[in-house]
């Protein structure tokens, strides 16, 4: 069990220092930063000023290793449009976004979980497709349109809920309910096929062949079998939901990160872009260890083969 | 000088056996020390029972896979299983006729352009047309109507297939030609339509070929030398008439035994092997038939026989010392 | 039970089995209603795709400010608008056939792009195995674990936008997958007779590959095409409503979305139109790729 921490952990830091010095590379590709940020007409002593001041004339993989440090300080430039820190700058919105993406992320799983494991044991029944109808709505409608949707009808029409904006719970309820649709569809689809594969498996037939009573069956053996392929799907769904904030924020108006990011990437200030890339980047390093972890302790004998075929 | 010449060759697999919490490793002995020379249009028949490493030793041959150890050479130069521009180029001179036309031909090509394709690979600059002509010519040669040129393989029969296979082996006149089993997977009735037009072909064209089978009786008539195999090695070689009226290897003796005569005069009792068939995983150690072998004496267990000439053969076996040098110690 | 019918079922029927009930029920066992309309609707987008200026009523641009936010014809409004007027009173129908072809052009160019990308590298795994293999499958990896989503924005950020960068950036959307399908496929056609048979004539690996392993696994390849498409129009959309993918003047569905947002409480049609458009959009491809992949090949899950 041990190595087998080990090995994941060590994976998840070769993934950062791989994320990290990809921002570098895209970063440094982009273009020149002194010219960039100072405009082409620039008099040639300020470019050369703020070469100096970056340490753009060092060789570049003194850059690098100093851009590395600099990482791992936390010290990540400051944002071209106020001048702030820019990891402050971001930092201050997470709270905003964590505010709805783990509310959201709780009613993916608490709708789509039982959704698809009933739709599962009433496989092929007007219930069965009734659900399988309702989550296309996973795979096929934006989550701006959702959310417009949403607002439409809630906000504009029934005059229930604000339309954006934040501030009270009132607020946050629409985003929620946009991301909590949207993933719990794609749950329970999913919930749905890993059981239907684990109702097929054989020992499934034996325990029910034995007398064990079904009711048994389904909590001991499937349920515990058909959670570890639905594990890594709501590793995935973090990465869906990162994404899927920043579409719904800029929807509501929610002032959390991906808004942050959408204005920032219009505007260009590429530090606060590059502080919002590694978060979500650390975020997903997080996300699957969280996975790994929990799998390797759901399932043992994952656990032995991966440390063994690592070691 | 022989056009192919083959040393010491061997090709060993490592596997795990399953069982055991990890699989314990083995090695697989599919080809375990081959001889032979083959002259220019000579034919040499290589017979066995099935997984006695025919197949591996056809691909060897012709360097479609690495060797373990050992050489082969072909006109002169080594053959190398890199796949690189000169052993395409190779190619050329040397082909192979499958087991299974079916699985050896592309579903979704009419079956004249599969034909062509040797000719469009080695020789570019034919322009298409006398590509078409050529590859008619060829058609017809291999019995196939030019009707059944835009044809796909799944429309065709077992051995029109199987022609389609033969004429694209032979689009280029190679000199050196593999047939790997090439009528086992079709009906009796149609195996020996394929083998006469084989013949006709090999005498029209003259190449020289190694022809794989385990069926002793097509053996004998294609072939103008046999080499018998046994658990990755060759027990017995010569003239067909020879080896198959009088073998000497009583792994032979056993083989020829099983030949159901039309004409049941009595004259030979059936040699019932016992034991368990021949493993290539755990090979007995000094003979590799000893424990098979009905004639088998205490040193057959230590002391591995090699093949010794007796006049115009070969055979490895304790009861057939060669005649000079008597027990030659194995390792 | 479709085609053949037993004696005693025709008896039953009281008739011929040709009978023309009997004709229309196999017609939709073999095509179901679901995937008729959703290939009607394709049918539709390809013809919009083609003749969007001449089917169009009004110039997209043309603004016309004494016909400001008329309503459409669903809300009372006339046949000079059929689906109403913005804010600046240009005519939503003309502006959503050309969003269409925007949409789907960008969709489809840039699904080419993910499946030459998706393809050669898969192959090239498949090919050269060891180093090289593991390289693509850290790849495959490395870009499975990010949401492309944010990987987009960021490029956008840095790179700016125009929109043959934007459709090449789409293009790198979904190619992991395809490389993963044309890599297993690849593999498992090497251990297949056919492609060793070519390979021992002393063909090169261009033709081994090109000529021979693509068209086997063409079906499958075309499957998970059409399956990516539906995705790469939701995120082109996505990146066009934060007004981050296709730039003004040109107008993508996404961009109309984003625009019509601002009038959500005056003038809703104006984000409804195009809305309804992109769902059906994704709906009927992924209706017709599932279709597809159960006709083809049932084994890709
Ligand atoms: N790639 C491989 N990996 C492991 N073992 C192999 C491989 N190829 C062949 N073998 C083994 O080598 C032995 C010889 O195989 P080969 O195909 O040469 O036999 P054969 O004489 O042609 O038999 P048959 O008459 O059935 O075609 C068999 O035991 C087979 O299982
Ligand atoms: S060497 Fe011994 S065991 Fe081997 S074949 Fe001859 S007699 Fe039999
Ligand atoms: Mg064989």
């Amino acid at each position: 069990m041990f190595a087998y921490i080990l090995n994941r952990v060590a994976r998840a830091v070769l993934t950062l220092i791989i994320i990290v010095s990809l921002a570098f590379v895209i970063l440094r590709m982009s273009g020149d930063p002194a010219i960039m940020i100072l405009g082409p007409e620039a008099p040639p002593q300020a470019v050369e000023a703020f070469r100096k001041a970056w340490g753009l004339d060092q060789p570049i993989w003194v850059q690098y290793a100093k851009y590395f440090g600099a990482v791992i300080q936390g010290d990540l430039g400051n944002s071209m449009r106020d001048g702030r820190a820019a990891l402050e700058v971001v930092w201050e919105r997470v709270p905003l976004t964590l505010a709805i993406t783990v509310p959201a992320l709780l009613l993916n799983i608490l709708i789509g979980l039982p959704a698809g494991v009933l739709a599962a044991l009433f496989r092929n029944t007007a219930y069965d497709r009734l659900i399988m109808m309702v989550s296309v709505i996973g795979f096929t409608v934006p989550s701006f349109v959702m959310g417009l949707t949403l607002s439409l009808l809630l906000a504009v029409w029934l005059r229930l809920l604000p339309s954006g904006g934040s501030g009270t719970v009132a607020h946050a309820v629409l985003p929620v309910v946009t991301m909590g649709i949207i993933g719990a569809a794609v749950i329970a689809r999913f919930t749905r096929s890993a059981m239907l594969e684990v109702l097929g498996q054989p020992y499934i037939r034996t325990a029910s062949a034995k007398g064990v009573p079904w009711s048994q069956v389904i909590t001991r053996h499937a349920l515990a079998n058909a959670a570890i392929p639905t594990m890594t799907i709501i590793g995935f769904m973090v990465g869906s939901l990162v994404a899927g904030a920043v579409v719904v924020e800029s929807v509501f108006s929610w002032p959390g990160v991906g808004r942050l990011l959408v204005t920032a990437v219009a505007n260009r200030d590429l530090a606060v872009v590059q502080v919002i890339l590694l978060l979500i980047g650390f975020t997903m390093v997080a996300a699957n260890l969280a996975v790994d972890l929990l799998y390797g302790w759901v399932d043992p004998r994952m656990r032995t083969k991966t440390a063994t075929a690592g070691a | 000088m022989p056009l192919v010449s083959v040393r010491d060759l061997k090709r060993h697999y490592d596997i795990r056996l399953t069982g055991g919490l990890f699989g314990r490793r083995a090695k697989l002995k599919a080809v375990d020390g081959v001889s032979f020379d083959l002259k220019m249009g000579e034919t040499l028949g290589l017979v066995g029972e099935s997984g006695c490493g025919k197949s591996t030793t056809a691909k060897l041959v012709l360097g479609l896979i690495p060797a373990t150890s050992g050489t082969v050479s072909f006109d002169g130069s080594a053959v190398t299983a890199a796949h690189d521009a000169q052993w395409r180029h190779m190619r050329r001179r040397m082909q192979m006729i499958y087991q299974d036309p079916l699985g050896a031909l592309d579903r979704r090509l009419p079956v004249s352009a599969q034909i062509g394709e040797p000719i469009a690979v080695h020789e570019p600059h034919v322009p298409a047309d006398e590509r078409e002509a050529r590859v008619g010519e060829i058609m017809t040669s291999v019995g196939l109507r030019a009707d059944q040129a835009a044809s796909y393989p799944h429309e065709l029969s077992g051995g029109q297939r199987q022609r389609v296979v033969i004429a694209r082996a032979l689009a280029l006149q190679p000199d050196f030609i593999v047939c790997d089993e090439p009528v086992s997977a079709l009906d009796v009735s149609i195996q020996a339509q394929v083998l006469n037009l084989l013949e006709d072909l090999k005498e029209r064209n003259g190449f020289t070929s190694l022809f794989i089978s385990h069926d002793l009786k097509v053996v004998r008539q294609m072939s103008d030398r046999v080499a018998v195999m046994y658990l990755g090695m060759i027990v017995e070689e010569g003239p067909p008439e020879d080896v198959f009226h009088a073998p000497m290897h009583p792994y032979t003796q056993a083989l020829v035994s099983a030949i159901p005569t039309p004409s049941r005069r009595g004259k030979r009792e059936r040699i019932v092997l016992e034991g368990d068939p021949p493993n290539p995983v755990n090979k007995p150690s000094g003979c590799p038939f000893h424990p098979r072998c009905p004639s088998a004496m205490s040193e057959c267990r230590e002391f591995q026989p090699m093949l010794a000439s007796h006049g115009s053969r070969k055979v490895a076996c304790h009861l057939r010392p060669a005649p000079s040098a008597g027990l030659i110690a194995a390792e | 039970m479709s085609t053949e019918t037993l004696p005693s079922e025709q008896a039953d029927a009281g008739g011929s089995v040709f009978s023309s009930k009997n004709v229309l029920r196999v017609f939709f066992e073999k095509w179901p209603l679901a995937v008729l309309l959703a290939l009607s609707w394709i049918a539709l987008l390809v013809i919009i795709v083609a003749f969007a200026p001449f089917i169009a009523p009004y110039d997209y641009l043309a603004i016309s400010l004494t016909d400001r936010l008329a309503p459409p014809l669903f809300l009372g409004g006339g046949w000079a608008h059929p689906l109403g007027t913005d804010e600046l009173g240009r005519d939503v129908l003309s502006r959503l056939l050309m969003s269409v072809r925007i949409s789907i052009v960008i969709a489809f160019l840039s699904t080419l792009i993910a499946a030459t990308l998706g393809v050669s590298l898969g192959f090239i795994a498949a090919y050269f195995r060891g180093k090289v293999e593991q390289l693509v499958l850290m790849l495959i990896d490395a870009q499975a674990a990010m949401p492309f989503m944010i990987i987009a924005l960021a490029v956008l950020a840095f790179f700016g936008n125009s929109l043959m960068l934007f459709t090449i950036l789409m293009g790198f959307y979904g190619w992991e997958r395809i490389a993963r399908i044309a890599r297993g496929l690849a593999l498992s056609a090497n251990e297949q007779g056919y492609a060793t048979a070519v390979r021992d004539i002393g063909a090169s690996p261009w033709r081994i590959y090109g000529r021979h392993i693509l068209p086997n696994i063409a079906s499958t390849l075309i499957v998970s095409m059409t399956l990516n498409f539906p995705e790469v129009i939701l995120l082109e959309s996505g990146l066009s409503f934060l007004g981050l993918g296709v730039q003004p003047p040109l107008s993508s569905l996404g961009n109309m979305v984003g625009y019509g947002r601002d009038y959500i409480q005056s003038a809703p049609w104006i984000m409804l139109a195009p809305s309804v458009v992109i769902v059906l959009t994704t709906l009927a491809i992924s209706i017709v790729g599932d279709w597809l992949r159960d006709l083809f090949d049932p084994t890709l899950s």
